[in-house]
């Protein structure tokens, strides 16, 4: 049921998490587009056969009909308990995750995802995930609420700062799918996109092995790799071009000139403040749009960030 | 436009058919309107009730920097000021008007010591170091939504108290409206619409009290 | 022609009153001047003036409207910045949400309708209704502020804690809002004690007005949702005041609290934006099929199931923000209970046109179009109330078609049924037909183009309020641009020949459609105090099967408006006199 309206939907990939909701979608569309034809039709023929025909035309006194009424109450009320039923049944299934699922731990911040496992392993914005095998995420927000969207999937989820939330799916086929964030969050909040990437199983532990625990590295790739999951690529480029915020390019070192007319040598401290305390300095022409990172990136978190600034001369 | 208001009394306004269905409408306008008054303050009591649930042993701990007895203390001045509107209303229907004018005052009085008795509070507040939300510095309880519970409380009493001030000028100016003889038992709509109001403003104390100062 | 009995206890002396073709005097020629304007108690003038304000906040909102559609061109930056983007979205979804939806119908044609079908002199409290308009104002002062200075990002929704970090100027706004409030809340209360206290002889409930029973059901919702409107906007004032943080995740509080406040009003406030609606549809459509309304106690009566039931609903805006399960499931089973007597209303419209004398003038097209448009945007409302296909729904492209279907489609194709409905009695000149049938036809034709394709969009997982988008929705977003061009142009041919009315139109006779309704028994423009005598009513406003005229009648010992005090005392029966 409802094929005529499947090109209103994106190709299904999540079937455990997603048929249910495709065939509630396709039986409303359908039984919609029905009762919508009768009552266009029934308007159109009503004006043709009943248009006037002159100013004097006699109408008959028809004030109600009780049958009429309670006909066309009861039949709807009908109709929408059975799509109440279907998709309450839907959303308890998106609402049960099952036993044996994968857990990732998911962080979402202003613009981009991390994902966490359990290895100690940690991307930004691709999160990959065995095929036929149920996984589970377990979402928390850095800062404002976001929203957890994989429309191939047909699950979402709010993400918020106060409390964990979580959505599960099952993707059979291996491939990428995409998600968007759906709450919005601020400038770049279109851009805050990331992609599931479904490996066989095989490669899945293969990538995972691959990955490590996410602390080796020298401290200037530990804090490369930090900036990018801490998104802190999504205001300060790497590259000298301006964005939201001023570029890490070229910034050890200099003198850098504030708001209120003051100025400094950026060096350890001045970063380190800037990074837990982000409104103290405000470098000319920029706003302060920044939240500290105060309990988000230990002591070492912010050494390591330092020293892959200093390697970014210009 | 002159010859519509030949046979109206001058109180009357001119799209009203009779004194009594301006009477009537006047003070139906009123009910809905303390209807809303009560839904504005019902989004407090929300935020009260929800806060209250969630943690319910903050708001007992945090009752206890309240002061009962100058909460009863004012309970029992708003209840009396209530009564002298009343008295205030009943006087005008009898054609008293200097009853009118007594009780008006010692309406007034009362609600002026309701504000004196609720600036000292604050005032001891203030100097504890408990103030609204950011602001607040005091110590003394140990519970990390403190300033929650006397965000709240602020909140409740501020806007009451900004409608006890609302209700003292109200009762100024139908005083002075009485002074230059405006009323009468034949129109006396403003007084009861004004006595209707200003027993919403003890009622919602009536709760607040209990609410935030009794706690156990 | 007998007398008209009007309760059990007294007899009224009745008499026949024809409106008069060509006034001499009129409420626009008796009083002139932009002093009697702004100082004016006169209902119909401070409709007229909310009126003006309403359009030119339309004007304004669907100017940012076209602006972010021509940005959706292309799917990365076509000529404003990201942050430019959010604060057009925002105050094109403000400005549309409270300055122009919500007193559109209320406090525009309602105020100047209501009193003439209660055959009143004015609305029960004059002064407060101008009051009424003038916090608008202010109110809309405070929002122009904010729009000049730092602008506004955070979405019409003001969701914490992003309203609370936002650097934009949130404060102005929701202090706007709030004094807005104030506005709605006097006019609501305003319309229910008239309705209740101001009905002139005759009008039982049983012979309201389906536009009444529609505004009565509006001004419920009114005075008990805005309330909580303003002390939410008021706690998120002082959250970003004080830092009180009773919303704020970082002190220990918690946004979706916010959210279960804001939307405890704002999901109501979709009704006091589409109930009024419903009543200009049921006046219009009894009009042009010269017939009895269908099912009369059926529309009025669901009026008010929805105002109830409205309230009952809120949660459903919150499938996906984390608020437990239990709450979603009733929220959503409420939702299904709402949509029935929406749909109740539909059918018994459509009934009424069956053995009608039909005629297809411009108010009534714009029926048509409203029938047709309102019920996608009601079936996809049950899409989006539905537990699962919520989940995959929410804040996408797809609640921003079904928003659009319901108040666009809805609340302003009413609105425009009900402009070109009244606008003979409200300016007393007639509008060009033919141009207005083309107007008609663009809105169709641009709307449909610019939301059909956000539908499909949606459902294919386009998130709304994005400033980029990824490239397989381009054709969509083109197609919805284009579409929203052509829409542009159908407003302004409607305004356009509306002006044009004005000064060259024909002079339209008192009663151009031949209704039965009240207000067609005052002259064309009415005159200051509306009727020249306080009317009697014996018959519904829908007997189009009793002759003309039993509905002109007016108390005949009244010389002045009903103001003599005298007629209560008459005893006797008299006969009318025809004249």
């Amino acid at each position: 049921m409802g094929s005529l309206f499947d090109f209103m939907l994106p190709e299904l990939k999540s079937p455990m998490t997603g048929a249910t909701t495709d065939a509630l979608m396709g039986f409303i569309h359908i039984v919609s587009f029905i009762i919508l034809a009768g009552v266009t039709i029934a308007m159109i023929y009503f004006a043709i056969k009943y248009r006037r025909r002159s100013e004097d035309d006699e109408t008959p006194l028809i004030t109600h009909n009780n049958k009429l009424e309670i006909t066309w109450s009861v039949i709807p009320l009908l109709l929408v308990f059975i799509v109440f039923g279907w998709g309450y049944k839907g959303w308890l299934n998106l609402q049960t995750v099952p036993d044996n699922a994968y857990e990732i731990q998911v962080s979402a911040y202003k613009w981009g995802w991390t994902f966490k496992y359990d290895t100690g392993a940690q991307i930004g914005n691709e999160v990959h995930v065995p095929a036929g095998r149920p996984v589970k995420l377990v979402m928390q927000s850095e800062d404002v609420l976001h929203s957890f969207f994989v429309p191939d999937y047909r699950i979402k989820q709010d993400v918020l700062p106060n409390r964990y939330t979580y959505v599960w799916f099952q993707a059979e086929e291996t491939g990428e799918s995409q998600v968007f964030c759906t709450e919005y969050c601020g400038t770049s909040h279109s851009d805050m996109l990331a992609k599931v990437i479904v490996h066989t199983e095989e490669d899945f532990q293969a990538w995972l092995e691959d990955q490590g625990t996410g602390g080796g590295g020298t401290p200037e790739e530990r804090g490369e790799n930090l900036i990018t999951l801490q998104g802190c690529v999504s205001c300060h480029s790497v590259d000298g071009s301006a964005g939201i915020a001023p570029s890490f390019q070229g910034l050890w070192g200099k003198e850098r000139n504030f708001q209120n007319a003051s100025s400094v040598t950026a060096d350890e401290n001045y970063i380190r403040e800037s990074i837990l305390n982000p409104s103290a300095k405000i470098v000319e022409g920029f706003q302060n749009q920044m939240v500290s990172y105060e309990g988000r990136l230990s002591d070492d978190d912010i050494s390591d960030i330092i020293e892959y600034i200093k390697t970014l001369e210009e | 436009m002159a010859n519509h208001s030949t046979s109206h009394p001058t109180h009357v306004q001119h799209h009203f058919v009779d004194s009594d269905q301006q009477f009537d409408s006047a003070k139906l306008g009123m009910w809905v309107f303390l209807v809303n008054e009560i839904l504005f303050f019902g989004g407090l009591f929300c935020a009260y009730i929800v806060y209250r649930a969630w943690h319910p042993e903050l708001f007992t701990q945090a009752a206890t920097e309240l002061n009962a007895f100058w909460g009863a203390v004012n309970t029992v001045v708003l209840i009396g000021s209530s009564l002298t509107v009343a008295m205030a209303i009943r006087s005008v229907q009898k054609n008293q008007i200097k009853g009118l004018k007594i009780n008006l005052l010692i309406t007034i009085a009362l609600a002026v010591v309701f504000m004196v008795v609720k600036g000292f509070e604050y005032a001891h507040k203030f100097e504890l170091g408990i103030l609204p939300g950011e602001l607040y510095t005091y110590e003394g309880i140990e519970h990390a939504q403190a300033a929650i519970f006397f965000s709240i409380y602020y909140m409740m009493t501020g806007i009451h108290a900004l409608h006890v001030i609302i209700g003292i000028g109200l009762m100024w100016w139908i005083y002075v409206r009485a002074n230059r003889g405006e009323f009468s038992s034949e129109y006396y709509t403003p007084v009861e619409i004004t006595g209707l109001y200003w027993h919403l403003v003890d009622l919602i104390w009536i709760f607040l009290f209990p609410l935030l100062y009794l706690i156990e | 022609m007998a007398t008209a009995e009007v309760s059990n206890t007294r007899t009224l002396k009745v008499k026949r009153f024809k409106p008069s073709e060509d006034p001499k005097k009129t409420y626009l020629t008796e009083e002139k001047g932009l002093w009697s304007w702004l100082t004016t108690v006169d209902h119909k003038k401070i409709g007229l003036m909310y009126l003006g304000s309403v359009t030119l906040f339309f004007l304004l909102g669907g100017v940012l409207a076209l602006l972010l559609r021509t940005e959706l061109l292309t799917p990365a930056k076509t000529f404003i910045e990201a942050d430019t983007y959010n604060q057009f979205f925002t105050l094109h979804g403000a400005i549309m949400v409270f300055f122009v939806l919500v007193p559109s119908i209320p406090a525009a044609l309602g105020n100047f309708i209501l009193p003439m079908q209660l055959g009143a002199k004015d609305v029960a409290f004059p002064r407060l209704n101008l009051a009424s308009f003038y916090i608008y104002v202010i109110g809309a002062i405070f929002t122009f502020f904010a729009l000049v200075n730092n602008g506004l990002d955070t979405g019409w929704t003001f969701y914490t804690p992003y309203s609370i970090e936002s650097n934009s100027s949130v404060i102005w706004v929701t202090l706007g809002a709030f004094i807005l409030g104030f506005s709605s809340i006097l006019t609501g209360t305003n319309f229910i004690t008239t309705i209740h206290k101001m009905r002139a002889p005759g009008i039982t409930w049983g012979k309201l007005p389906l536009n009444i029973w529609a505004l009565y059901a509006t001004s419920i919702i009114q005075v008990l949702a805005t309330p909580v409107l303003a002390i939410t906007l008021l706690l998120l004032t002082m959250e970003r005041v004080f830092g009180i943080g009773i919303f704020d995740p970082a002190m220990g509080g918690d946004p979706v609290l916010f959210q279960h406040f804001f939307w405890f009003y704002s999901h109501p406030a979709v009704y006091i934006m589409i109930v009024p609606g419903f009543g200009i549809i049921s006046e219009v459509i009894t009009t042009f099929s010269k017939k009895h309304i269908f099912g009369y106690w059926a529309i009025a009566l669901s009026s008010l199931a929805i105002a109830f039931i409205g309230f009952l609903v809120w949660g459903h805006h919150m499938f996906t923000s984390g608020q437990s399960a239990v709450a979603t499931t009733v929220f959503s089973f409420l939702t299904f209970l709402v949509g029935i007597p929406t749909g109740i209303k539909i059918l018994n419209w459509v009934a009424t046109l069956y053995k009608g004398s039909i005629e297809m003038k411009t108010p009534m097209i714009y029926v048509f179009i409203f029938l047709f448009l309102f019920s996608i945007g009601g079936f996809t409302g049950i899409m989006l109330g539905s537990l699962a296909a919520d989940i995959h729904l929410h804040d996408t492209y797809y609640v921003v078609a079904h928003f659009h279907y319901v108040m666009m489609g809805g609340t302003l194709i009413a609105l425009l049924a009900g402009l070109h409905f009244w606008w003979p009695k409200m300016t007393g000149k007639m509008y060009n037909e033919f141009q207005a049938k083309i107007g008609a036809a663009l809105i169709f034709i641009g709307f449909n183009m610019t939301f059909l394709p956000q539908f499909i969009m949606g459902s294919q997982g386009m998130p709304r309020r994005y400033y980029n988008y990824i490239d397989q929705f381009t054709i969509f977003h083109q197609t919805s641009t284009i579409g929203s061009y052509i829409l542009g142009v159908g407003f302004l041919l409607i305004a356009y020949y509306l002006l044009v009315s004005l000064f060259r139109g024909e002079k339209a006779p008192a009663n151009p459609w031949g209704s039965r309704g009240l207000e067609w028994q005052a002259t064309s423009p009415p005159d200051l105090h509306n009727f020249d005598h306080t009317p009697v009513i014996i018959n519904g406003p829908y007997d189009y099967h009793k002759p003309m005229e039993e509905f002109q009648l007016g108390l005949a010992d009244s010389g002045h408006n009903g103001h003599d005090p005298s007629h209560d005392a008459t005893g006797a029966k008299q006969e009318v006199v025809s004249n």
